[in-house]
């Protein structure tokens, strides 16, 4: 039993690391979300609030600033999930007129997390509240006002569309190509095709284009039914949508031929592909559990998870309908990506023939 | 290098680490020869064909294939010569038709001349009511036939067939021997590996390989009397029984 590493590895490496991937990812609680806050106020109450809020381990400010196009653009550049807005006059209102209001926001697109954020939020508030005025004759009250940024409906289940997509993408393609090709060299086929003059790299490509066409009418059938059967609009440029999510089907089909040059029969590549990679892709993407609330090496981990990449983009796309300029950092990446994964796989398909 | 004898090997070595796979051979094959390449498993017979298929690069030596170098010319190798293994002859999930169209067009035979020939095979195999049907649904000894007729479909200068009659009855196999024949008369040289000492009888010259090195090179009937044996079993019996290293 102890020969057959493989399936020793399966049978105890595989859910040793589930485990621990979910142990550590799985947390409702949210850490560290990146706040920005305007306070138009800049008195005495606004001070005490935002302290609060700096002291929470909740909470990492982003930055203070004044103007509400700041907050915009940095909802839309990505760089905080949520903001808290004082307006001018606001300790004036409360204490003497016994009500304040305080807008709230948070990012939408990714419902769950919005919404634990805004509870937060609304605590630390009711929570200055008891403590500055424990006594209170008058009822002081700070109304919170909320926003759902890019969720005004708050759909919960918004930011799962964008996430499932970049799963299924990721672990179909990868393991349809890799299973094609590992299927060639198991029949010995592949021996037949390199003595002839079939170039390596247009084998390698002739394998790919099929599941490239296949998986964009998969991607196509998903967006139809996302908008019209879950009511999911899409709120950007819809070539946009579909020339990013060819990039990434790329990508996945060259992470599926690097895979396929690893192995040598179509079990063990449809088990790396399916078992292995789903639950790392699941976790690591970003879409189930907020890769803020994970430990540092799991953030840096997610950094070379190509899905991760691709939700973003998606999610900016689809549900914030901002254009390419706000997501060309993350289609860099995956450009970078592709590039290294097919000279990887090409060349370890040179090297096996010698 | 002789550049009109098909196959021309010189000192030819491939070593992997401290290991001679292929240990200095030297041999040449003419035109239109049938010659047989025999050898225990793990002898280097494989190793050798690999390198003169232009599928891997030699240690050392000299080789050059239907006039090209095995270093320099790989490519050039490929368009012109055919191969055949015993494991896998043709796709199976594809009709005969469809898989001569495939294996033609790789290697650039027009389309007219893929419908033209492709039609004369079927004909001469007696496949005309199963042309369109699934290879896979044939019983081996035609596939082999059929994989026979696609290898040389492009008119290659050289054949090179890997046991192509392992599991293979008797008549299928004899009548496998007719057809590499008839190739052999049209020009077509033939370079075949066998473990059935009897096609060795069929061979114009055969070669044996021991531990990396050709222990053998000559005639069928050189080689028996040479060894005082009845048969082509007794021959390689001899030469490969003092073999130190076995690879079943």
């Amino acid at each position: 039993m102890f020969r057959d590493r493989r399936t020793l590895l399966v049978m105890f490496g595989l859910p040793v690391v589930q485990i621990l991937l979910f142990g550590y990812a799985m947390t409702s609680e949210m850490k560290n979300a990146r706040i920005i806050i305007a306070d138009n106020a800049r008195d005495v109450q606004t001070g005490q609030i935002i302290n609060k809020i700096k002291a929470s381990p909740y909470f990492t400010v982003e930055a203070s600033v004044v103007n509400y196009k700041d907050v915009e653009k940095a909802f839309k550049k990505g760089d905080v999930k949520c903001a808290i807005l004082f307006p001018s006059g606001f300790g004036n209102d409360l204490l003497h007129h016994g009500v304040a209001q305080v807008q709230i926001i948070a990012d939408g697109s990714d419902p769950n997390t919005a919404k634990t954020i805004i509870n937060y939020l609304s605590s630390i508030i009711t929570d200055y509240q008891q403590q500055s005025f424990p006594a209170a004759t008058l009822p002081y009250k700070i109304i919170p006002e909320t926003r759902m940024l890019y969720n005004e409906e708050g759909n919960g289940s918004l930011n799962f569309i964008p996430g499932v997509m970049a799963l299924i993408l990721m672990l179909v393609c990868t393991a349809l190509t890799s299973v094609s090709i590992v299927k060639e060299k198991e029949l010995g086929t592949m021996e037949v095709l390199l003595v002839s003059p079939f170039k390596p790299v247009m084998v390698l490509i002739s394998k790919a284009v099929p599941y490239l066409v296949l998986s964009f009418i998969n991607f196509t059938l998903i967006v139809l039914l996302s908008v019209f059967a879950l009511h999911v609009e899409i709120k950007g440029s819809v070539f946009l949508l579909f020339a990013e999510t060819t990039l990434f089907i790329i990508t996945c089909l060259s992470f599926g031929l690097l895979i396929s040059n690893t192995t040598g029969s179509q079990q063990t590549a449809l088990l790396i592909c399916m078992m292995g990679l789903m639950m790392p892709t699941m976790v690591f993407t970003g879409f189930m559990f907020p890769l803020e609330n994970m430990p540092l090496p799991f953030r840096v981990i997610s950094n070379i998870i190509p899905s991760r990449w691709y939700y973003i983009i998606i999610k900016a796309v689809m549900l914030k309908g901002l254009g390419f300029a706000y997501v060309w950092k993350e289609t860099l990446v995956l450009v970078g990506m592709t590039a290294v994964l097919l000279t990887i796989a090409l060349k370890k398909f040179k090297t096996r023939l010698q | 290098m002789m550049n009109d004898k098909v196959i021309a090997c010189s000192a030819l070595t491939k070593k992997f680490g401290d290991f001679y796979a292929v240990n200095k051979i030297s041999f040449e094959v003419d035109k239109g020869e049938i010659f047989g390449f025999l050898g225990a498993n793990g002898a280097g017979k494989t190793t050798a064909m690999r390198i003169l298929c232009g599928l891997s690069y030699p240690s050392s030596g000299q080789a050059t294939v239907a006039g090209f170098d095995v270093y320099k010319q790989q490519e050039s190798i490929k368009k012109n010569i055919g191969y055949m293994s015993q494991k896998f002859s043709l796709y199976e999930n594809l009709s005969i038709l469809e898989n001569i169209e495939f294996f033609g067009g790789v290697y650039g035979v027009a389309r007219k001349e893929i419908k033209e020939r492709s039609n004369t095979l079927v004909d001469s195999l007696g496949l005309q009511n199963e042309a369109k049907k699934m290879v896979g649904s044939l019983p081996l000894g035609w596939k082999q036939k059929l994989a026979f007729s696609v290898a040389i479909f492009h008119r290659p200068k050289i054949v090179f067939l890997d046991e192509p009659t392992g599991g293979v009855d008797p008549v299928t196999r004899r009548q496998f021997w007719d057809m590499i024949y008839e190739a052999a008369a049209s020009g077509i040289t033939i370079f075949v590996t066998t473990h059935y000492m009897d096609e060795a009888e069929y061979c114009n010259r055969i070669s044996v390989m021991v531990d990396g090195r050709i222990e053998a090179l000559d005639t069928p009937a050189n080689l028996k009397k040479h060894f005082s044996a009845k048969n082509m079993n007794e021959v390689f019996y001899q030469l490969a029984r003092g073999a130190k290293r076995t690879n079943e």
